[in-house]
């Protein structure tokens, strides 16, 4: 049975249960999955060795040849793929901590995890000389022991959105002072390949790397929108939240290891790409219009904007690869700057 | 609502706290005390800055776990029953809720609805009649597809109230209602308040600064000092210059409201001694003599 409330929420009830549907939210989704599709067709199609966009579907549904199969199916598809859920794991840990902060600026890259990682992995690959597989188990770690002691040193009393931002730019600065004593230290082609890692790149991603995020979307993407809900509320204040009935710290802590746990293992796939995390949520919240969290909507913006910049590092500097990290860090860099003027301009700071 | 009979501790109650202590940190706020809400009265607690009577508040909505006793709702402990129990019977609006960026005021009004819903249960048909009930009750139907941050402050506060409205509980605690209101605005929101309580039998509980709103608004009144009740019952039988001066060391003259017959306070002219609140305000020589008309007052905060 369906009825229509007034309004733009058509609602779907049958007996006793009721799911809320929003035609906007939904309107957007579909278009951002239309979106991802053509840039990921045009991601597989294009390159050294040009695929006609009718060749790579073809080879996609089992079709094709050796040569057109080899290329799509072990150089680019992992990658697409890891993009694909690299960016949604961003997305979704942005918007878990962007509404917990009550603050855009309370994302997971500007508040040190990011930074945490890659001095986790820079531990990893010139002190101890480790793999890149290495790396991201120290990047990890990095990322996770960050964020830990941020929300520690942040918590008093309740966790404060702004108090938890500052404690974390304030890590990130000496963070970065550490990896930069780090790199100056090492040789240079270790340097390098630390240099590399801690750009956020997509290249050389296989079926490996698609594996683990993709254990990790399955999981923590369902457990976020669930934290969601509970997200909804928290987002009035703490003392209207309880009113609500909301069991404050369980959902808050339940969110902020959700959180933590979906962006420490992206970061581990891909390096701490910039941006995603900051932006993907921003962006949502304005196409869908609604006040958040949009857990799934961010998912999907994050796809698309990591697939369309992973196109863009690709191409635009053909045949030269540059790191995608370096597309939205360039990128971001000016949204950030957008971002932060209209903050201030509301007196938010 | 504005001449509410005199209750006794012994009238049903839902709603009643023990021998509570709250605080923070070391700080005792809130100090053994006893409270009992009378049901479907407009309870108002008063009393100097930092008396407590927040904090009291935000314990009886179990935001603060007690020191020691116990806050009871309906003859259970609060804290032994399930939050979103409690939040189906008990509604609280704090001081200054945070208004999420670029929500509508239907959605915000929608999220009271929270106790509940479930992730089956995400908008049922009594969910969309409780929250347009609650719009049309506090006056907000036309403001429904407006974004909150666009609103005036008079308007946001009715928003706010619907929140809790939609919520669709015997009893409702609300934190300083009026605060940033002009006056107009503030005998709205408190002649709304009224008739939830009088014309749908909702028991409101809410922390006021302003005196005589109190002593008119309320059929019960609480007033507190240091952490403790002073006095409390109808404001008619309790409000004496006595009481006012000791609960607020404001040295005042009581007459009758003369649009409500309520007690009206007014403060002497002059600056009245402190002798409880830590102001440092020196104590002029100039004290009018008593009964003087009250020329421009010297604001003493």
């Amino acid at each position: 049975m369906t009825t229509t409330s007034p309004g733009r929420a058509p609602t779907i009830r049958a007996a006793s249960y009721s799911i809320r549907l929003d035609r906007r939210a939904i309107v957007v989704g579909c278009a951002l999955v239309l979106a991802t599709l053509l840039a990921s067709v045009l991601t597989l199609a294009t390159g050294d060795f040009p695929i006609p966009p009718a060749e790579v579907i073809r080879t996609l549904t089992g079709g094709g040849t050796g040569t057109d199969s080899f290329v799509i199916m072990t150089l680019r598809l992992p990658r697409l793929t890891t993009a694909i859920l690299v960016g949604a794991a961003l997305g979704v840990g942005g918007a878990v901590f962007q509404s917990l902060t009550h603050n855009p600026l309370g994302s997971p890259d500007i508040v040190g995890f990011n930074t945490g990682a890659a001095t986790g992995a820079l531990v990893a690959i010139l002190l101890l000389k480790g793999s890149m597989t290495e790396a991201s188990i120290g990047a990890l770690i990095g990322g996770i022991a960050t964020a830990m002691a941020v929300y520690l040193l942040a918590i008093r009393r309740g966790v404060q959105g702004n108090r938890l931002i500052l404690i974390g730019i304030g890590i990130a600065a000496m963070l970065t002072s550490v990896n930069w004593y780090l790199l100056t230290r090492a040789d240079v082609t270790d340097a390098q390949a630390a240099a590399a890692w801690i750009t956020g790149s997509l290249n050389g991603r296989t079926w490996d790397h698609a594996v683990e995020i993709a254990w990790a979307v399955a999981i923590l993407l369902p457990a976020a929108m669930w934290c969601g809900r509970g997200l909804r509320v928290l987002q009035l204040g703490d003392d209207a939240a309880t009113g609500l009935g909301a069991r404050v710290e369980g959902i808050r802590l339940a969110s902020i290891l959700v959180g933590i746990g979906i962006t420490a293992i992206a970061i581990s796939v891909a390096g701490p790409i910039a941006f995603i995390a900051l932006a993907a949520p921003q962006v949502a919240h304005r196409l869908t219009r609604s006040a958040g969290p949009d857990i799934l909507p961010s998912a999907l913006t994050g796809t698309f904007l990591l697939v369309a910049a992973d196109l863009a590092a690709q191409r635009v500097f053909s045949p030269m690869q540059i790191p995608v990290g370096v597309a939205t860090g360039a990128i971001g860099g000016v949204y950030l700057a957008w971002l932060l003027s209209r903050e201030w301009r509301k007196g938010r700071g | 609502m504005s001449d509410g009979s005199s209750r006794l501790s012994a009238e049903p109650s839902r709603l009643r706290a023990e021998n509570v202590t709250f605080g923070y940190g070391e700080r005792h706020v809130v100090d053994g005390l006893d409270i009992v809400i009378p049901d479907h009265s407009l309870t108002v607690i008063v009393g100097a800055n930092g008396c407590g009577k927040s904090t009291l508040l935000k314990g009886l909505a179990r935001r603060l776990a007690p020191r020691t006793g116990t806050v009871l709702l309906d003859g259970v402990s609060i804290r032994s029953l399930p939050s979103k129990e409690v939040a189906r019977r008990l509604g609280l609006l704090p001081q200054s809720p945070l208004a999420p960026d670029g929500i509508t005021v239907a959605d915000l009004v929608g999220r009271g609805r929270y106790p509940h819903q479930g992730v089956l249960r995400q908008w049922s048909a009594a969910d969309q009649l409780a929250v347009d009930d609650a719009m049309s009750a506090a006056r907000i139907a036309d403001l429904a597809d407006r974004y909150v941050d666009e609103l005036s402050g008079g308007q946001r506060q009715r928003v706010w109230l619907a929140m809790a409205l939609a919520q669709q509980t015997p009893i409702m605690l609300l934190d300083e209602p009026t605060t940033f209101l002009d006056i107009a605005h503030q005998v709205g929101v408190l002649d709304l308040c009224a008739e939830l309580n009088t014309a749908l039998g909702r028991t409101l509980v809410m922390v006021l600064h302003d005196l005589n709103h109190a002593c008119r608004y309320a059929s019960h009144l609480v007033v507190m000092r240091d952490g403790r009740i002073l006095a409390q019952g109808a404001p008619r039988d309790i409000v004496t210059p006595d009481l006012i001066e000791d609960a607020f060391g404001l040295a005042c003259r009581i007459i009758d409201d003369p649009e409500s017959g309520t007690p009206l306070v007014i403060p002497r002219a002059g600056h009245a001694p402190h002798p409880s609140a830590g102001d440092p305000a020196p104590v002029s020589s100039n004290r009018v003599a008593a009964g003087d008309p009250a020329p421009a007052r010297h604001p003493n905060r």
